[in-house]
């Protein structure tokens, strides 16, 4: 603390300036979260399948894959959502209408092509999600009591259209159904798909100037606006990716199952935001990635898969997804508070 | 209609008047900003100098008037139209991003871009890097801005604006929670833009800094323009005079009182990483000012003396009796009241009415059978309404619909209506205007007359020495220095505040 350092002259390139706190210590941003959930994943499948080999039968592997598709799908698109620092609740609601829409265009329309009606699909949860997006934006009413609405009205309109009637097997074409059974190396199409959206939006997520914007709004949303980035556009195109996404589910959900009632999706919003919070996507927004969301979504199913095989009651499976959570913003709170500690630079907290 | 493109300012601002409900921001201001100049702007707290800031950064869009950019009228309809004309804003409180790490902060909505549309982070690292290098300053760019001092927080900011290549740089109060070797390294990079030919604002209450960094010195006061000159026509008791536009003495009522018994002792008062050692006492009557720079630790020591807030150690006694640390409500048994600093999150429930916000600290008082008394409420609201001159319409409106002056009298009559003995005040007179700012002045000072204790936290400097009888001096969470009103004069407090050591501050 001393003034003798400032009679240089003022010439710009100056020599070693006192070295302000904090330089050149800390790391780069912890990527290793996302790290951790992957061991948890690999961890528990390999313990499982020592427990009982079965577990990694072809079928088994299939239908790890199969039960993950759907759920990390849709933790894509929320995660987007969450880095904004809103959240989407319809996500359920949204599914079970493209699901049950693309049912209804496969009765009503024999003869449309089947990537017609998938696109169909994918576009009624476009638009689900743009009226979501229109009215979190103009209306500036909190996201989550805005999903909450449009969860009920979408899931309503769902059953009125519906009006008690399902969708069978026997009236979609087989070139659809399918989609829900073929492969490549062991991997189902449907997989297939989802690590291609996974692959797709994380890189925009990192690498687009988009991406990137949506984590400034979720990091501080006055310094955005500020920083004349177009807050409104961009929470638009979370909440329209996330519908779309939404969409998509549905119709991999279709081609599964077959079999598609009003009813597709319901209690899905829930699951779908813990799996990207387990993932390192935090509720309060700007931090996480597709990836972390992704692989929560992962471990999730694969602990709903596993858990029979260690003859644990179904009754536990909640409570052991309760714990989960808890355990990951738990595992947050440390690893902030560490990081906190370092990037200040060890000293003293608090000026 | 100038059309000497070559000479005319990069920026101006001609006769801008602009209004937030009835309360006038600035009326019929002008400012020209030439370029290879520094340019002050002065004024009292509530002169209407933020919201110029924001006129000028394209938040606010003037209600008459014109931005003239090169000579020509410009439209800034928001942030990113004053960007593109080549205008930075430096904000009294650094806007980073936590989460993104140094270089995307810098470059956050602009970011270099390859063939591919992705973001460039080679370049926009290199670039950062050089940015950092002309500063003169070792910011990894791949660290996120989470953790960063304020002083390294600036720097971000101005490097944003040398990579923007920016020709009009505003700085709003950016030395305000600065230590002196962070702010000299601040005019060094200041200087070295204006030699480059960039047209600087800067605001500031510290005279010091005003007078040895800028050429000419602009003075406001309630929003108008007062006036304009080259620093080297002017000193310190003019442009004083200009900005308050009237004695201080006038402006600050202070009524002489002799000052009674003990009420509040606090000794050696300390929680780590706040504060250390702070003791004090107050007697009744009397006005004992807490100075210093924002984050000294000036309203955590309150705020722990209050029980809001917990202390590691040191003792608080109210009329002798040692006091129960972090509660509240023992507090308040003892005659103590705290008016917290910023009323709208610790003050008021906005959404509430006034009468209900001015006895929500009295609705046991004011109950019967645990029924809360509207009527009660009412005549006492409507007792402390009247003897604050609180301008409302009904006292059932919510209190969002007051200005912010009459906000704080609320605020003031919630804790008045206890008749507390003891009264802490946490910056009672930001934001609002001088008119309003005079009446709590006046206020205080007739309670102090009638034997109220008050302990007063301000950053401003001409308040605290209009008001108190004495003034403690914080600086990094430690007492510098005890002054009586006699000895206490602008440069004895600055000097405390900022932590260097004169004769008298020892």
């Amino acid at each position: 603390m001393t003034l003798s350092d400032t009679g240089a002259p003022p010439a710009p390139p100056a020599a070693p300036a006192p070295p302000p706190t904090g330089a050149r210590r800390p790391r780069r941003l912890p990527q290793f979260r996302e790290l951790g959930v992957l061991l948890a994943v690999v961890a528990l499948i390999a313990a499982t399948w020592l427990h009982n080999p079965g577990f990694l039968s072809t079928q088994g592997v299939r239908d790890l894959f199969l039960g993950a598709t759907v759920l990390s799908v849709l933790a894509v698109g929320q995660a987007l959502v969450l880095i904004t620092k809103n959240v989407d609740l319809s996500v359920g609601s949204v599914m079970g209408l493209a699901a049950f829409g693309t049912g209804t265009l496969f009765v009503a329309f024999p003869g449309l092509p089947t990537p017609v009606v998938m696109a169909a699909g994918v576009a009624i949860g476009a638009f689900a999600g743009l009226l979501n997006g229109a009215l979190v934006t103009t209306v500036r009413v909190p996201a989550l009591v805005v999903t909450l609405g449009t969860m009920y009205v979408y899931r309503g309109f769902n059953h009125w259209w519906a009006s008690g009637a399902q969708v069978n097997a026997v009236d979609m074409p087989s070139s659809f159904l399918e989609l829900g059974r073929v492969g490549v190396l062991g991997i189902p199409l449907p997989a297939l798909v989802a690590i291609a959206v996974v692959a797709v939006v994380g890189f925009s997520m990192s690498r687009f100037r988009s991406g990137r914007e949506m984590y400034a709004i979720g990091s501080n949303a006055d310094a955005a606006r500020l920083s004349g980035i177009p807050a409104g556009r961009r929470v638009l195109t979370a909440f329209v990716v996330n519908g779309a996404l939404a969409g998509l589910a549905g119709v991999l959900f279709t081609a599964r199952y077959g079999t598609v009632d009003s009813t597709v999706g319901t209690g899905m919003e829930l699951q779908v935001v813990a799996a990207a919070v387990v993932g390192g996507v935090a509720i309060a927004g700007g931090v996480g990635t597709v990836f972390g969301a992704a692989i929560g979504a992962v471990l999730m199913t694969t602990i709903t898969a596993a858990l029979p095989i260690w003859q644990v009651n179904g009754f536990w499976q909640e409570a052991v997804v309760g714990a989960l959570i808890l355990a990951a913003i738990g595992l947050d709170r440390v690893l902030a508070a560490r990081n906190a500690r370092k990037l200040r630079g060890g000293g003293s907290s608090g000026a | 209609m100038a059309q000497q493109a070559a000479q005319a300012p990069p920026l101006a601002l001609v006769d801008v008047t602009k209004s937030f409900g009835s309360v006038k921001a600035l009326r019929g201001l002008s400012l020209e900003l030439r370029a290879g100049e520094i340019h002050a702007l002065v004024g009292e707290n509530g002169a209407g100098k933020s919201t110029l800031v924001k006129t000028i950064a394209g938040v606010h869009r003037p209600d008459t008037g014109q931005v003239l950019v090169d000579g020509r009228a410009a439209e800034f309809h928001a942030p990113a139209d004053s960007q593109r004309a080549g205008v930075a804003v430096i904000y009294q409180e650094p806007t980073l991003f936590p989460d993104l790490s140094v270089a995307e902060n810098i470059y956050v909505g602009r970011q270099p871009c390859t063939r591919f549309g992705t973001i460039d982070r080679a370049h926009m690292r290199r670039r950062t890097r050089e940015a950092f290098a002309r500063l003169g300053v070792e910011i990894d760019p791949d660290r996120p801005a989470r953790g960063l001092s304020i002083a390294d927080q600036q720097l971000i900011e101005i490097a944003k604006a040398i990579t923007r290549e920016a020709r009009v740089l505003i700085m709003d109060e950016p030395t305000a929670a600065l230590s002196g070797v962070e702010a000299e390294r601040l005019f060094k990079v200041a200087r070295s833009l204006r030699d480059s030919g960039a047209a600087l604002l800067f605001i500031s209450h510290r005279f010091d800094e005003v007078f040895s960094l800028c050429d000419r010195i602009t003075v406001v006061r309630d929003g108008a323009f007062v006036s304009c000159d080259p620093t080297a026509d002017l000193d310190v008791d003019t442009v004083v005079r200009r900005m308050v536009g009237r004695d201080v003495s006038d402006l600050f009522p202070k009524t002489e009182t002799t000052p009674g018994d003990t009420l509040l002792e606090v000794e050696g008062l300390t929680r780590a990483g706040a504060f250390s050692d702070v003791s004090f006492t107050v007697r009744a009557g009397e006005i004992v000012a807490l100075a210093g720079l924002v984050g000294a630790g000036r309203s955590e020591v309150v705020r722990a003396v209050f029980g809001v807030d917990r202390y590691d150690s040191g003792t608080v006694r109210a009329h002798g009796e040692p006091l129960a640390p972090g509660r509240v409500k023992a507090a308040m048994d003892a005659g103590m009241a705290l008016v917290p600093e910023d009323r709208r999150q610790q003050g008021l429930v906005m959404e509430a009415s006034i009468q209900r916000n001015a006895t929500s600290t009295r609705r046991r008082a004011l109950s019967r059978f645990g029924w809360l008394a509207s009527r009660a409420e009412r005549d006492s609201a409507r007792h402390w309404g009247e003897r604050l001159r609180l301008k409302f319409g009904a006292l059932g409106d919510t209190v969002g619909t007051l200005s912010g002056g009459n906000q704080q009298k609320v605020v003031l009559a919630k804790w008045l209506s206890t008749e507390p003995r003891v009264l802490f005040v946490d910056e009672p007179t930001r934001g609002i205007d001088v008119g309003t700012k005079s009446e709590v002045h006046r206020l205080l000072s007739e309670l102090a007359g009638e034997g109220l204790a008050i302990v007063m936290v301000s950053s401003e400097l001409p308040e605290v020495l209009g008001m108190a009888d004495r003034v403690l001096v914080m600086h990094e969470g430690r007492v510098t220095a005890e002054l009586d009103r006699s000895e206490a004069t602008e440069e004895s407090v600055m000097y405390a505040a900022t932590g260097q050591r004169t004769q008298e501050a020892a």
